[in-house]
């Protein structure tokens, strides 16, 4: 039996997608079989990120409405052979999705594969409630900005309402000199005003974007910074243990978190 | 003084008459004997209004009965009764009373866009996330990090005040009043409380200390039951 992790913030444009992708794709180098769901129904992305654009021919809601199998609409990643995308539908609406069929939907895939993850769309409405779900587990993708904090409180606040397990934390875009100077949320401020285990923390970097327009998720990338972030988040989802990592001169906030952690554990 | 039984004793006291009135009787009893001992009292004319007290014992009577018994008084000259009191009170009082008077503990977060009303005192063990709200028609006891709006005394009580180990408050209400956060960036503080300072009409944050000497009324709930 597999596992459906969702992937959502509240607010838009905090990397939600992205880092669907990118746990995704690191899942996958780990040997996991994935799939990638995209619920953002009438603005789908996800499929962009991949570059699996071209590869779709169903897509979420022709499975829900029953005009073709489950296994006919997944597409299979040109990379992986364990990767797989569910991608949403850029002509119809949200309404077209209904909780249960999600769940049926996630039911089946879970058959199938080790992890499904499921890309949420911004906002708390029927697409934010389609998302969730099936889900078994959350994690909330947030930046260092007070706007994308409240609204992750916010989610969170309703996440705990499902019935899932606590939601996990992903920092993302983390601009090292704007926090160091204070002009960026401290990351121990954040997950002591949100109050969720901390998954993973992301620097912000040009490789993410230069590699989201080329559809090759980052996290296949040797070592940039956002890819051993991307990879270290997937090692955590599989249960290990491993250290944030340094992210170059600033010492001084992984003290803090290193601090963080020692007073968690 | 005329019956075998007296139902009625009259005493009186600096503060005027006190009548105690037996509790096993029927109210009709009471009012036809209330009715002759006060007619055969003797009132000067000239003496000034008298206040009557009286007490129930283990009698319980509704509004309307209450109405009967002070009117049957006030036709009588010079009599205003100034308190009926009785031992017993309706068990639906006394739920409210309980309701409005217990401390009522929460362990929670409330986060943004999350509300929560609270009738009597309220000790949250969490903490109030910006954006998120805690109403309390009594007092407000935060055990964590106030960072969002607090409403003490929502109902009206400007006695209500507002405690918690870190103040923050993006908004701090109680009763009638509200006061905000700075506008300009600012941490908050350890160990404060908000309370209304009735010389300068506005909330005050000070040190949980100073509650000792601003609302002593806070200790323990003995003076409360007294007070009804």
């Amino acid at each position: 039996m597999g596992e459906a992790i969702v992937i959502t913030s509240g607010k838009g444009g905090v990397g939600k997608t992205t880092t669907t992708a990118n746990i995704g794709t690191a899942l996958a180098l780990n040997d996991k079989k994935v799939c990638l769901m995209d619920t953002d129904i009438g603005l789908r992305n996800l499929d962009v990120i991949m570059g699996l654009e071209n590869r779709i021919i169903y897509d979420i809601i022709d499975v829900a409405q029953e005009r073709c199998k489950l296994k006919q609409a997944l597409i299979k990643d040109k990379r992986f052979d364990c990767l797989y995308l569910l991608p949403a539908a850029q002509t119809s609406d949200k309404s077209d999705l209904t909780p249960e069929a999600m769940v049926q939907m996630i039911t089946e895939l879970k058959q199938e594969f080790d992890y499904i993850l499921i890309d949420c769309p911004a906002g708390i409405e029927q697409g934010y409630k389609n998302a969730v779900a099936g889900a078994d587990k959350a994690v909330v993708v947030t930046t260092p900005e007070k706007s994308s904090v409240r609204d992750a409180d916010r989610i969170i606040g309703l996440l705990e309402k499902e019935d899932i397990e606590p939601p996990h934390l992903v920092i993302n875009r983390i601009r090292n000199h704007m926090m160091q100077n204070g002009d960026m949320l401290a990351i121990d401020e954040i997950v002591q005003i949100l109050s969720i285990e901390l998954l993973g923390i992301i620097a912000d970097d040009d490789e993410v974007i230069k590699a989201s327009n080329h559809g090759e998720p980052v996290a296949l990338q040797p070592n940039t910074k956002a890819s051993i972030a991307y990879r270290n988040i997937s090692r955590r989802i599989l249960g290990e243990s491993v250290p944030l990592v340094s992210l170059e001169d600033e010492k001084g906030i992984l003290a803090k978190v290193k601090k963080f952690f020692g007073m968690r554990s | 003084m005329t019956t075998n039984k007296q139902l009625i004793t009259i005493k009186g006291t600096r503060d005027g008459l006190t009548l105690n009135i037996d509790d096993s009787c029927s109210f009709t009893a009471i009012l036809e004997e209330l009715d002759q001992v006060l007619s055969t009292q003797y009132i000067d004319d000239d003496s000034p209004m008298i206040t009557v007290n009286i007490r129930l014992g283990h009698r319980y009577l509704h509004n309307e009965q209450e109405q009967i018994l002070r009117d049957l008084i006030r036709k009588k000259n010079k009599l205003v009764v100034q308190s009926i009191e009785s031992d017993v009170i309706l068990k639906q009082d006394a739920l409210q009373w309980k309701e409005e008077n217990e401390v009522k503990v929460i362990t929670k977060m409330i986060r943004s866009g999350q509300s929560i009303e609270i009738t009597g005192d309220v000790l949250l063990v969490g903490d109030v996330n910006p954006g998120g709200k805690l109403t309390a028609t009594g007092n407000i006891f935060v055990l964590g990090h106030l960072r969002g709006i607090a409403h003490a005394g929502s109902f009206g009580n400007r006695n209500a005040v507002v405690a918690a180990s870190y103040m923050q408050p993006m908004q701090l209400r109680i009763a009638d009043y509200i006061s905000r956060s700075p506008d300009y960036e600012s941490s908050g503080v350890y160990m404060e409380c908000g309370f209304i300072d009735e010389k300068a009409e506005k909330i005050i944050i000070d040190r949980l200390q100073i509650l000792t000497q601003k609302r002593p009324e806070l200790n323990g709930f003995e003076r409360r039951i007294l007070n009804g």
